[in-house]
């Protein structure tokens, strides 16, 4: 196989905007979905599944980007940015009963879901959401698609069916090659995303989104949900939020008065 | 009292074991029989420090593929070994590559995955994690709602001890069965980050860090940071500036650190930023725009220009200790 045509998944996932005040609600304390945009960390992934179909002719050479959320309704919001991007088609799952999912039922639907696309090249994810925040998902992804998994990629290179990326560790920059199909994860260094323009926009109403239900992908209901995760939140509380303590402005001995005020800290 | 699971890296640096590993024994020993899980060498130096934290049992692999593929070996050694002492708990550090095995091992053993684990107490038969959320902003304590917890554990969840009565470690020797797929992602090779001498950010009792307003000028961050024996920090408007390494990205998409004193010069204090120091105890700012949002949670506030009141905060340090 030589630089043919490819079939990529990434995942998007519509997120509370952290610039607003962001809460846990309800007996689970789940997440309040109000004021939610597209993932900033998922536009990167989207970035690097076009940035490599260019290269192999877009949309017009027979190339598959699919974007893929899990969430309610509003969720589609997220495909639809997707699509104003570049993505070519949706797959938004929604179902009620996926309410509360932990990463263990997120990763085990996004799996069945997945695979209803047929022969997938590539699985690429951001490297973690903004709400959740764990970044354990795209590596129990891989482990149930029985995908090789390079994570944290901080660039990405394909040639054939070899993907190389670098990995940036504290301790080590490593290069990690697989053959595909395989899962990439993104980092925030791996490339610019690029945004929607007003052509987008307008083809962006053309593209197809498939809604389906977990029936549809013959996912048992009570294995996701708040029924199906294999974690609890047994409490939960804002934290209180932090003041603003003594400020004062340089007139030629600040860095004294900050000296002054770490020692009487003990901090010195 | 059944097995709690501490894995344990010795592909990097043989021999030795991390203070987050002494911290984790600490903590399997508080809710019960600690069983150490070693990828690589098993050298008497290791088990002597090991039965020291109340290690009698280890299991061990030095199969070459551990080191020659991406996480998922690992966490295929570590989920066969769990399988095989029937662990309740998997504790490991909160590294990425931490995270990821924890990971796979909840896949593996249909067990709850807990990461970022602030604290961690036995509680009625399970383990309790305790969690920022949402950039800090909140506290959660979860549970494994499984049979089998797994928990990655941040730095200083717990004091380190050794045991009150050392242990003499019994190896066992795994044959850890691969998946296929595990053996796809191939390390091809490893260029070693440069070491600053420093503290680490996620150890460091203080963290000076720097941003935009440092102008491409490390200098005067570095100079506090060595005189209060801090690690630096940077924002990311700083790491993408190319003035630093990215590996000392504090915030959302880099470390999420909660020192004692952290000490923000020249950062605007957006909320990528906020979300990886705002659990800090004491904070300080210096930036010269006295509308910057860093100012709205610093405990003290400096309005005015870091390449003065820095040097000059070194200077009566060392004055000071003089």
């Amino acid at each position: 196989m030589e630089n043919s045509a490819l079939n990529i998944v990434v995942l998007v996932k519509y997120v509370p905007d952290a610039q607003f005040d962001r809460h846990l609600t309800g007996e689970a304390h789940t997440i309040d979905r109000n004021e939610s945009i597209l993932s900033e960390l998922d536009e990167y992934a989207l970035e690097a599944a076009l940035a490599l179909t260019d290269a192999r002719g877009g949309a017009k050479g027979g190339n598959t980007v699919t974007a893929l959320t899990l969430g309610p309704a509003a969720a589609a919001a997220a495909v639809k940015k997707s699509l104003q991007i570049g993505a070519t088609q949706g797959l938004h799952v929604s179902d009620e009963a996926l309410a509360g999912s932990d990463a263990s039922a997120t990763s085990l639907v996004l799996a069945a879901a997945v695979k209803s696309l047929g022969n997938v090249d590539l699985v690429i994810t951001g490297m973690a959401s903004t709400d959740g925040e764990t970044s354990i998902v795209p590596a129990q992804l891989a482990a149930r698609l029985g995908l090789p998994q390079i994570t944290f990629a901080s660039s990405v290179e394909l040639d054939g069916t070899t993907v190389t990326a670098r990995r940036d560790g504290d301790d080590f920059s490593e290069e990690i090659q697989a053959t595909l199909p395989a899962l990439i994860s993104v980092t925030d260094q791996a490339n610019e995303p690029r945004y929607p323009n007003f052509k987008g926009i307008i083809a962006a109403k053309k593209k197809k989104v498939t809604t389906v239900s977990l029936a549809d992908l013959g996912v048992a209901p009570d294995a996701v949900g708040l029924a199906g995760s294999l974690t609890q939140v047994a409490a939960a509380a804002e934290r209180p939020a932090r003041t603003a303590g003594t400020i004062i402005t340089d007139s030629g001995d600040a860095g004294i008065q900050l000296v002054d005020f770490l020692a009487a800290q003990k901090l010195i | 009292m059944s097995a709690i699971v501490v894995y344990i890296d010795q592909l990097d640096a043989p021999g030795k074991l991390s203070t987050t590993a002494h911290q984790l024994l600490t903590l399997a020993r508080t809710a019960g029989e600690p069983v150490a899980v070693v990828a690589g060498p098993a050298s008497a130096e290791l088990l002597a420090e090991l039965g020291a934290y109340g290690v009698a049992r280890v299991l061990q692999s030095e199969q070459p593929e551990l080191g020659q593929f991406l996480v998922a070996p690992k966490a295929d050694l570590v989920a066969q070994a769990a399988a095989a002492v029937a662990a309740s708990a998997v504790l490991l550090d909160n590294s990425a590559a931490g995270k990821e095995i924890a990971a796979r091992v909840g896949v593996a053993l249909n067990a709850g995955v807990i990461t970022d684990a602030v604290s961690v107490v036995a509680d009625g038969g399970t383990l309790l994690a305790q969690k920022s959320v949402l950039a800090g902003s909140w506290t959660v304590q979860a549970r494994a709602a499984s049979a089998v917890s797994v928990i990655s554990v941040k730095a200083h969840a717990v004091e380190a001890a050794p045991a009150p009565e050392a242990a003499v470690p019994a190896v066992e020797s795994v044959e850890v069965a691969f998946a296929p797929a595990s053996l796809g992602a191939r390390v091809v090779s490893r260029t070693p980050r440069a070491a600053s001498g420093r503290p680490e950010l996620e150890d460091a009792r203080i963290v000076v860090a720097g941003g935009r307003g440092v102008d491409g000028d490390f200098t005067p961050i570095e100079e506090l940071a060595d005189v209060l024996g801090a690690a630096v920090g940077a924002s990311r408007a700083a790491t993408d500036a190319g003035w630093i390494s990215h590996a000392s990205q504090v915030g959302q998409t880099g470390k999420k650190v909660s020192p004692q004193l952290y000490i923000s010069v020249g950062i605007s204090g957006a909320i990528q930023q906020k979300a990886g120091m705002q659990t800090s105890k004491l904070i300080v700012a210096v930036n010269k725009d006295a509308e910057s949002p860093i100012f709205e949670i610093a405990d003290f506030g400096i309005v005015g220009d870091l390449f003065k009141v820095l040097p000059q905060a070194v200077e009566e340090i060392k004055k000071r200790r003089a």
